[in-house]
């Protein structure tokens, strides 16, 4: 017994005399000292290196921006009824690339009498084979025209080019590509049912991932037979125009894509069209709520695709670096213009000092300016509009307490522009940690443990997405089990796949996107 | 003289009265004899309802699938219990003959077991491991979406009915019945179902009243997460659609048919996960 106890003792003072020990060399004071006696010893001024890089501009020459664009309607570009065209600029520089035409609900109507005729025509009377070829084929041209279609988002939308040509472009590719293949196979997605296609589908889709959505939204619906009517968002409509010339190229049969742009009012015309049977709309919970509303009186199917406030809990065992690099994937991706961006940390109290530290020294390393250069991290503002509201909101942030830090970076004087922030330690109340900003601005909270970090993320009318980082693997499940998320990513975020289902629970929408499940919405089950 | 017996509303796994002191006569199918009198539930037994739904939601979405399964199972042995009470009910308030009776429930417990083998498969159905391009372990889980109100049809159908709850419950959810007018009386025996079979308080509530005097106050409840609509009164479907998209609720049109896994879709969500793969 004494044996024990003697060897127990030493074993606390040795433990104690290393902890001191590892402590002291540690402290950035002990460091401090050292520096001092070498700077007597030889005191020699070391220069200071600062890294630059150097302009990267991926040409433009590759694209061929046209002054006018026309609605996409029956197979061919025409003119809008009314006449009436928008321009569309490049955020970055301000300057007007094109004139895009205005659709109004005759437009529309145009557009629905052709989609309802290749429902009912080729379309609807071809096989699912054949109809999965033109898709497998719209594939191919879209990566074989990939560098085209980058550079043109880039330009029309304001993201970095190095987003739109390994993100938005590939993944659109691998959408069309992915649901090519459940077009002879609907039976597989119902099993033991019979399933028909629903019809004419309106879809209405935003700026911030313009290819992307589109791919998104007409894959699975030509798929599963559907014909469509899609408007893309009146800021970025150049990719989805071109997508209708690459579905020209294919040979699509006429009809089939309809694609008519314009702003609010031809979503209006779209959502209030008779002979529409479903409508699919991604963007903010508030046009999400009108449009419900508008088809409330009708039996139209409806999935909607919405906004979020999405969590991304950062543990006390997680890989703090890894989490500091996620973070800031979370939320300045795409400039936050991303509706599932990780726009509050929730990160544990133990932890939280470092984590800031951290995620400053990393911000400063941003580089924000030029989307077409490819050195580019965070690229332009969509627009002037989504600016002054990110502003507006910013600045009503910085009333309502808390720390506000913002990236040291430059930003270009001219087009929009936002420099990264942060507001950490803010109420759970206030108006950062609870309204979604759209742009590359964080609320981080601090939490004590998993169980107030899941009612804290849970916190809100959304329900999109969330992230968990811990090197705990039974820790994150359970983690996900209780959060009310759609999408839930463990040590990475941002992160989107063809076969993986995608979308909300809550405001954050109905249905899903990609994936078997993504099939579903675009069927009629017998 | 027949004793007549107020049926009380069941909130909460207690047999109560309204709050509001109001009841209503309810007669015996063509004829002008009282049957039993029921209580008029108002705007807050439905809230009180909702609370004690969003408890009995968590209890239930806790519970194993085959715990689900079991307690499903246990409805369909206490109905075979309560056959004959539920055969006189049936008999008397609705004037049908004992052999439609009989088939009445006999389809109606079959129901419960459908759906109690139903419990701890649809995940694997429905449910999926997702090919992503990467070193993720991807799936996707299926979830109830919450708190979900049922407003049964109008004509009294009991298949029907045992069909409706069931599929709201099999999908995880917390059910709170708003039985239609065509035999409210049906909440005695059908509570005391629920209320000998396992459940948690909450996890059923069943209410008799008047859908126009309830309907604004379910469309707008922000706890109601989906509506289960299976009367066929559709204007009333489409005025509560509108007056509920504020708070995005999901609200389910009447179901084309019984017995079916769409049935049990319409009130789950999905959760995709995705776990790193790695040393």
């Amino acid at each position: 017994m004494t044996k024990k106890k003697t060897t127990k003792k030493a074993a606390k003072k040795t433990a104690k005399k290393s902890t001191s020990k590892a402590a002291k060399t540690k402290t950035p004071k002990a460091a401090k000292s050292v520096k001092k006696t070498t700077k007597k010893a030889a005191p020699v001024k070391t220069k200071k290196f600062v890294f630059d890089y150097d302009p990267a501009p991926e040409s433009k020459a590759i694209v061929n921006i046209k002054s006018r664009y026309e609605h996409f309607i029956n197979g061919e570009f025409v003119a809008p009824v009314a006449g009436k065209y928008m321009d569309t600029i490049n955020p970055a520089t301000t300057e007007v690339l094109a004139k895009v035409a205005v659709g109004d609900a005759k437009d529309v109507d145009k557009a629905v009498k052709a989609a309802r005729k290749a429902f009912e025509g080729t379309w609807g009377q071809m096989s699912g084979s054949e109809r999965g070829k033109y898709l497998f084929r719209i594939a191919r041209i879209l990566q074989e025209r990939a560098r085209e279609f980058a550079v043109l988002e880039t330009l029309d939308g304001g993201k970095p080019i190095k987003e739109s040509r390994d993100v938005d472009v590939p993944l659109a590719a691998a959408h069309f590509f992915y649901y090519a293949g459940w077009a002879d196979k609907i039976e597989y997605a119902v099993p033991g049912r019979e399933a028909k296609p629903v019809g004419v589908c309106g879809q209405i889709i935003p700026w911030n991932f313009p290819l992307l959505m589109a791919a998104w939204k007409i894959a699975p619906a030509l798929a599963a037979g559907n014909t469509v009517v899609l408007k893309p968002a009146e800021q970025t409509s150049l990719t989805a125009l071109l997508l209708a010339e690459v579905c020209q190229e294919a040979e699509l049969p006429a009809g089939v894509v309809n694609i008519v742009t314009g702003a609010g009012e031809t979503g209006a015309a779209i959502t209030a069209h008779q002979d529409i049977n479903k409508i699919a709309f991604t963007g903010s919970t508030d046009i999400g709520k009108i449009i419900a509303k508008a088809i409330a009186g009708s039996n139209k199917k409806l999935t909607l695709e919405l906004g979020g406030k999405s969590a991304n809990i950062i543990y006390e065992d997680a890989a703090l670096d890894q989490a500091v690099e996620g973070v800031v994937n979370g939320i300045f991706f795409n400039q936050g213009h991303v509706c599932c961006a990780g726009s509050r940390v929730l990160v544990e109290e133990s932890i939280a000092d470092t984590f800031i530290k951290k995620l400053e020294k990393r911000m400063k390393q941003l580089r924000v300016g030029d989307p077409m250069d490819k050195n580019t991290d965070v690229g332009a503002i969509n627009s002037k509009e989504q600016l002054d509201k990110i502003k507006a909101l910013v600045a009503k942030g910085k009333t309502e307490g808390g720390n506000f830090h913002e990236a040291d970076v430059k930003i270009p004087s001219k087009g929009y522009f936002c420099k990264p922030c942060f507001f950490a330690h803010q109420s759970a109340s206030s108006t950062i940690s609870r309204v979604e900003v759209f742009g590359p601005v964080l609320s981080i909270q601090t939490f004590r443990t998993p169980d107030e970090a899941i009612t804290k993320a849970n916190d809100t009318n959304y329900g999109l997405a969330a992230g968990i980082w811990s090197e705990k693997g039974s820790k994150i499940h359970k983690t996900a089990l209780g959060l009310k998320a759609g999408v839930i990513w463990a040590n990475t975020y941002n992160k989107f796949d063809p076969t993986a289902p995608f979308g909300g629970f809550f405001e954050s929408g109905y249905g899903r996107e990609g994936g078997l499940q993504g099939i579903l919405p675009y069927l009629e089950v017998k | 003289m027949k004793v007549v017996k107020t049926i009380k509303l069941y909130i909460n796994g207690e047999f109560v009265r309204t709050e509001s002191g109001r009841s209503y006569s309810y007669n015996v199918a063509g004829k002008n004899t009282q049957f039993a009198r029921l209580c008029q539930a108002s705007r807050k037994d439905f809230r009180n309802a909702v609370e004690s739904s969003k408890e009995g939601f968590k209890s239930w979405a806790s519970k194993t699938a085959y715990n689900k399964s079991q307690i499903l199972y246990r409805m369909a042995e206490m109905t075979e219990g309560k056959r004959h009470e539920f055969e006189e009910l049936f008999m008397e308030a609705l004037g049908k003959t004992q052999g439609e009776a009989t088939a009445m429930v006999d389809s109606a417990i079959d129901t419960f077991v459908y759906y109690s083998g139903f419990c701890d498969k649809f995940h694997q159905i429905a449910g999926s491991i997702n090919p992503v391009a990467g070193p993720f372990h991807n799936f996707t889980h299926i979830e109830g979406v919450g708190v979900t109100t049922l407003v049964e049809d109008d004509e009294f159908d009991f298949q029907k009915l045992v069909d409706s709850i069931c599929s709201i419950l099999t999908g995880g959810n917390s059910v709170i019945v708003l039985l239609g007018e065509g035999c409210p009386a049906v909440l005695g025996p059908l509570a005391e179902v629920f209320a000998t079979s396992d459940l948690s308080n909450g996890t059923v509530n069943i209410l008799s009243g008047h859908l126009d005097e309830l309907r604004d106050y379910i469309a707008q409840h922000r706890e109601v997460r989906s509506v289960s609509f299976q009367s066929s009164r559709e204007d009333v479907f489409h005025d509560m659609k509108q007056k509920s998209t504020d708070n995005m609720k999901r609200m389910i049109p009447r179901h084309k048919k019984q017995k079916c896994l769409e049935n049990i879709l319409n009130f789950v969500e999905y959760k995709t996960v995705w776990h790193p793969v790695g040393y």
